[in-house]
């Protein structure tokens, strides 16, 4: 096989993907209003893994039943689970995903993300670092972190 | 004088002797005509006045035959003996020059005497060799070549001339001589043998420019293609050319030369595949390539090899087999991209069959057999791994050799598939279930790429019994998708000629029938109903006997009869049912025999609707309609179904349509669901694909009832006929009632359908009362149908007088009722007007412009200006029931593009003359015209119509800024630099319309946003800031579909000018 830096988790399993959302009669409809839900929420972290060329669906990074959004109280909660419990990407993974929502939800609300319990070794620092606002900002300051994050959050196919 | 000319020459031949020869050519100079005066101004202008141009002139002089080249080459004889080589080549350039233009009229003779000269020049002074090289090169052109001479041209260049020490057009001058001596001097260049093939490889080694390249490979390519002698120097000519391999070659940007990469790749390819002879040295190369890191370089051996094979037999591969399949077999399972497993599967069918092809000796051993044993070595435990990882890529290899050729087939499939059916068998999860039958499935679809030959057992003859009992459990699981893969696999069985026995198949319609019935998974009821037609087409008569006769029953099982109280998803389910069982019915009628019978069925339907002994809804009514229609589109035109349409069909749905519009609308009780209007529309499509579609003749005769029933009442060939004796159905009703006029729309799809060979009887009787309908009618359905139809005629008639007065009367007539703004029709002969300059347009007839004017000036009435622009949309768009080409109407191409480019102009003018209310019907109309237009058309017309449509996006008209919108969208993706201009004025329009009223604007113009973010950076990047706090408030929207587009555009736009981003 052909060379380049190892990867820590060279062959994960894959996931399918659980396909686009169907629309709804209702969706199209002008005069009613649709509550941002789950699916959503999980729709907009169609993230790419920093390691792989595949997305965080495909490898169950992150999971619809782990998103758990309140509409009406404007919060977000977000599990994600990491490949490997030793994965040393766990914050970068995080960072991404915080600052993906950070973009693309309205500020009302308050986004909360956290490692799965019990799937990653440092499973509490990386939360703590997640939770602190003054780091995740400070992080997104440093550009070559913002290079990588802002890769995970590209569209574009390379 | 041809003497004076050798001699000539012949001194010319010896330099040293030039103060000889120019003693002798003075002694000759009283000898020459008097109009060689001008020849030697020239010649002494070229050469010592180093005039380029009079190199054109004497060319022309030559070629009009006012001098001979033999005079030229006495005029020229001063500077071809000069002491300067400087001079000596430029005499050599001029008669190089004369001779490129003039080749073609040389005599054999003269051709002998210029080759002996030049070849004589190549040993002179170097300076000379580039105008030499051109002389040869025009020589080579000749058509009076003498024999013998291309040989000793060819023996003195590639012994006088180092080609690579030329520049860059010297040397595509030596690949040029070559390639035209290929052409036409094949049988002498062979007779150098290999010498030949030894002096090119001098010529072409280390080239390095890429339009060289490309020429010396066409001459490689023409040397291993048409049989030259390559002796010893094989491997020399495959190292010259395979040292470029693999092509890394990136043209330059704005490369004026036009050549592609891909180019250089595929002849390289044809050179290095050409000959089995270079197998022993290609065939490592390949494998070592294929090692490489770099993609391009991967993807370019494997498609070689899948080239070369093709040429090469057995013993050529067999010592490398080995390392072939290794090389496959890494790039299929450790695949990085699709490309490269789709090309590595390609070369791997090839490899196969190319083994499947040499003929066996009884010495050596099978090869192919030896191959695949490697290939099930590998692939097959993969099929039987408990976590089924690696089963796809393995699959794929097998099946790969497997497509190759039936003897592959049958030895891959009666390894593999025991084991596979094993696997099924002893899987309990659906998800791994599903995964093995996939792979049944492609299995069994490879093998059909190779058809048996005749009268042989089908490959998996043998496995029939256990594959059908797979799939038949496969179809009682409750698991949708199983269900849908397992339908799919049915069908790829009965694909296969001869396996499946008829038990086999009446088992299979049997699980069919349960499953049309029991499941209401929409995707698995789509699977069976496309299976179920596949099905019928190869076994229609286990159809007609099982499934035609169950859907009846079922679909007329009442569920309203037995109890009225029944729940309302009892009902819908039942709904459902009918509608698997009406789709079913259309999806099986493909053959003649099964049409027959499920006809009758639909039919029935219908007549129960319209009685009401079966309720029917109308939404169902309307599905059947639609299955009739689809049958009609997908049954083979024979005279047998023609007859079924025409005879039995079409009365039966007018004769039906007649008893409910003699019904009235008006009575009282129950109103059958005959008299609706989306019915009658769903009728139309039914009579009008029969009628354009079904045997012609038979046609025409459905067209003549058709007419005398709307004309003269004539109801004699219905069935069930009971009707009265004074119909009258083109007539005003009294009391205004429609459910009689409604019904021209049938007549529509009957007459405007018909072929253009096909005549209607009583034409100008029927356009007269048309045109009364649809002028007088107040029922709308009914004076557009008649307006239609009116225009279906139009546009079939044959052009001429009759043709132009009936359009002028017509046109007087609309025009009169349009002009008294009191006229209580206005909006009918305003549709009349607008039809018949569709029917017009769309011929290119030349009264349509005074109708189109017309519509332009409509665009500032008060009450027709928004109908009006609503116009333009009809003339621009397809109609589905009329005037299309589907109902054989007269269609010129391009009829939208002569459209836009002729009146785009008036539309401006118009907009800037009209008063400011009017303004919004201009860019209504604008935008109806643009949106209809060809996406590549748009984009080249639409910069002039720039600020145009960026007035139209601040239109208050919701339609004109959705359309103006989505005129844009498309352009935005390449910008014009007009459009950069107007960046400023665009952002800010755009970010308006994203808080608009309208979610699709919000949609449209949000996605117009996100396509701003692929601009150049450097012009978007001043908005970045104003862009994102202007989404940040559609991520709040209230409809989820905006949201999306939003989220989307902001992320695009927080990359833009970020570190990673773009």
């Amino acid at each position: 096989m052909s060379g380049g830096t190892r990867l820590e988790n060279a062959n994960p399993v894959i996931f399918q993907r659980s396909g686009q959302r169907l629309h709804t009669a209702t969706e199209e409809d002008e005069d009613v209003h649709d509550p941002i839900d789950d699916r959503e929420i999980f729709d907009i972290l169609s993230i790419n893994d920093p390691e792989h060329p595949l997305s965080l669906e495909e490898l169950n990074v992150v999971e619809q039943i782990r998103v758990k959004v309140n509409d009406e109280e404007s919060t977000v909660g977000v599990e994600f689970t990491p490949t490997i419990p030793h994965c040393s990407m766990a914050t970068l993974i995080g960072l991404s995903i915080k600052v993906k929502l950070l973009r693309s939800l309205p500020e009302r609300f308050k986004i909360d993300v956290h490692i799965t319990p019990g799937s990653h070794a440092s499973e509490e620092a990386v939360n703590k670092q997640l939770a602190d606002k003054e780091r995740v900002a400070a992080a997104l300051e440093n550009s070559s972190l913002l290079e990588v994050v802002n890769q995970c959050l590209s569209t574009r196919t390379i | 004088m041809i003497n004076v000319y050798i001699e000539l020459v012949t001194f010319a031949f010896h330099p040293q002797l030039y103060a000889h020869a120019h003693v002798l050519w003075l002694s000759f100079r009283g000898t020459m005509a008097a109009d060689t005066a001008l020849m030697l101004s020239l010649v002494e202008e070229y050469v010592s006045g180093l005039q380029d141009s009079k190199a054109k002139d004497t060319a022309k002089g030559v070629k009009d035959g006012e001098f001979t080249v033999l005079q030229l080459v006495e005029a020229l004889g001063l500077s071809l003996t000069s002491s300067q080589p400087h001079t000596r080549a430029r005499g050599v350039q001029l008669l190089s020059e004369v001779l490129q233009e003039c080749y073609g009229g040389l005599t054999e003779r003269e051709v002998e005497v210029l080759i002996a000269f030049y070849e004589n020049r190549l040993k002179d002074h170097y300076v000379i060799t580039p105008p030499v090289l051109q002389g040869l090169r025009a020589l080579t052109k000749c058509t009076a070549l003498p024999p013998g001479s291309a040989v000793s041209m060819l023996r003195s260049l590639f012994q006088d001339v180092h080609v690579q020490s030329l520049m860059l057009a010297e040397r595509a001058c030596v690949y040029n001589m070559l390639i035209n001596l290929m052409e036409t001097r094949e049988a002498e260049l062979k007779g150098l043998g290999a010498d030949f093939v030894f002096g090119f490889v001098q010529s072409m080694d280390g080239e390095r420019d890429p339009r060289n390249l490309l020429l010396a490979f066409q001459i490689a390519k023409s040397i291993v293609h048409r049989g030259y002698d390559l002796g010893k120097f094989t491997e020399e000519l495959f190292e010259v050319t395979s040292c470029y391999f693999p092509i890394d070659f990136s043209p330059p940007p704005n490369d004026p030369h036009g050549i592609t990469r891909e180019e250089l790749i595929l002849t390289l390819r044809d050179v290095l595949a050409g000959t089995p002879q270079f197998a022993e040295f290609l065939l490592p190369l390949i494998i070592e390539k294929l090692d490489s890191d770099v993609q391009s370089a991967k993807l370019d051996s494997l498609q070689t090899l899948t080239a070369c094979v093709s040429q090469y037999e057995h013993k050529d591969l067999a010592e490398f087999l080995e390392g072939l399949w290794a090389s496959l077999r890494r790039e299929v399972f450790q695949t990085s991209s699709e490309k490269i497993e789709s090309a590595g599967l390609a070369a791997l069918t090839a490899l196969t069959s190319c083994l499947s092809r040499s003929v066996l000796n009884s010495d050596s051993e099978d090869s192919l057999c030896i191959f695949l044993d490697l290939v099930l070595k590998d692939c097959k435990h993969h099929l039987c791994e408990p976590d089924l990882k690696l089963v796809w890529p393995s699959a794929k290899l097998l099946q790969a050799a497997c497509s190759a050729s039936n003897r592959a087939s049958h030895i891959i499939v009666t390894a593999v598939v025991p084991s596979i059916i094993e696997q099924y068998n002893n899987r309990t999860q659906c998800s791994h279930r599903r995964t093995i039958l996939e792979v049944v499935q492609r299995f069994i679809q490879s093998v059909k790429t190779c058809q048996p030959p005749e009268n042989e057992e089908s490959v998996f003859g043998a496995f029939r019994s256990s594959l059908c009992s797979i799939v038949f459990s496969a179809v009682t699981e409750t698991n949708a998708s199983l269900q849908i893969t397992a339908s799919s696999v049915l069908t790829s069985l009965a694909q296969q000629t001869g396996l499946l026995l008829d038990s086999d198949i009446e088992l299979a319609v049997d699980h069919l029938i349960r499953l049309l019935l029991m499941e209401d998974d929409d995707k698995v009821s789509l699977a069976v109903v496309e299976c179920a037609g596949a099905l019928a087409e190869l076994h229609p008569a286990a159809f007609i006997t099982k499934l035609i006769p169950r859907l009846k029953k079922e679909m007329f099982s009442d569920p309203m009869d037995q109890d009225n109280n029944r729940e309302a998803s009892e009902q819908q389910s039942h709904h459902a049912l009918r509608q698997r069982c009406l789709s079913a019915l259309a999806a099986v009628s493909i053959q003649p025999s099964v049409v027959q019978e499920s006809t009758p069925v639909l039919l029935e339907v219908l007549s129960s609707a319209h009685t009401g002994s079966v309720g029917f809804s109308v939404e169902e009514v309307v599905l059947t309609c639609s299955s009739l229609q689809r049958i009609a589109e997908q049954v083979q035109d024979t005279e047998e179904t023609g007859r079924c349409f025409h005879d039995i069909i079409i009365p039966r749905l007018l004769s039906l349509a007649l008893q409910a519009g003699l019904q009235g609308e008006g009575s009282t009780g129950r109103r059958s669901p005959l008299l609706e209007e989306v019915v009658l529309s769903a009728m139309v499509p039914v009579i009008s694909t029969s009628c354009s579609r079904l045997q012609p003749t038979l046609a025409e005769k459905t067209a003549s009832r058709a007419v005398s029933l709307f004309l003269d009442g004539d109801v004699s060939f219905l069935p069930d006929n009971s009707f009265p004796s004074d119909i009258q159905l083109l007539k005003k009703q009294k009391g205004d009632s429609w459910s009689q006029s409604q019904m021209v729309c049938l007549l529509m799809g009957c007459v405007c359908s018909l072929p253009r060979s096909v005549e209607v009887p009583q034409m100008d009787q029927l356009l007269l009362q048309l045109e009364e309908l649809s002028c007088t009618c107040s029922h709308p359905p009914s004076y557009t149908s008649a307006a239609k139809c009116f225009a279906g005629l139009v546009n079939k008639r044959a052009p001429g007088d009759s043709l132009d007065s009936l359009i002028q009367s017509t046109m007087k007539r609309v025009y009169s009722v349009l002009d008294s703004e009191s006229s209580s029709v206005r909006t009918q002969a305003f549709t009349l007007m607008i039809w018949v300059a569709r029917a017009l347009l769309l011929r290119y007839h030349p009264l349509c412009t005074a109708l189109i004017d017309k519509l332009f000036s409509l665009l500032d009435d008060a009450d027709l200006g928004p109908m009006a622009a609503d116009g333009f949309s009809l003339l621009m768009s397809d109609s589905s029931d009329v005037l299309n080409r589907s109902c054989h109407a007269d269609v010129r191409i391009m009829y939208r593009q002569r459209f836009f480019s002729e009146n785009s102009a008036k539309l401006v003018q118009g907009f800037n003359a009209a008063p400011q209310e009017k303004k919004p019907n201009y860019l209504k109309a604008l935008s109806n015209i643009v949106n209809k237009l060809p996406k590549q058309v748009q984009v080249t017309e639409l910069p002039a119509l720039l600020s145009l449509l960026l007035e139209a996006l601040s239109c208050p008209d919701q339609g004109v800024q959705l359309s103006t919108l989505s005129c844009l969208e498309p352009v935005l993706i390449d910008p014009p630099a007009a459009l950069i201009q107007q960046l400023e004025a665009l952002v800010n329009r755009l970010l308006a319309l994203t808080s608009s009223r309208a979610m699709n604007v919000r949609i449209v113009s949000l996605r117009c946003i996100h396509a701003v973010s692929r601009f150049p950076v450097h012009e978007v990047l001043p908005f970045r800031a104003r862009v994102l706090r202007a989404l940040a408030r559609p991520l709040d929207d209230k409809k989820r579909l905006v949201r999306d587009e939003a989220v989307q555009a902001r992320s695009e736009w927080f990359l833009l000018g970020s570190p990673g981003g773009s």
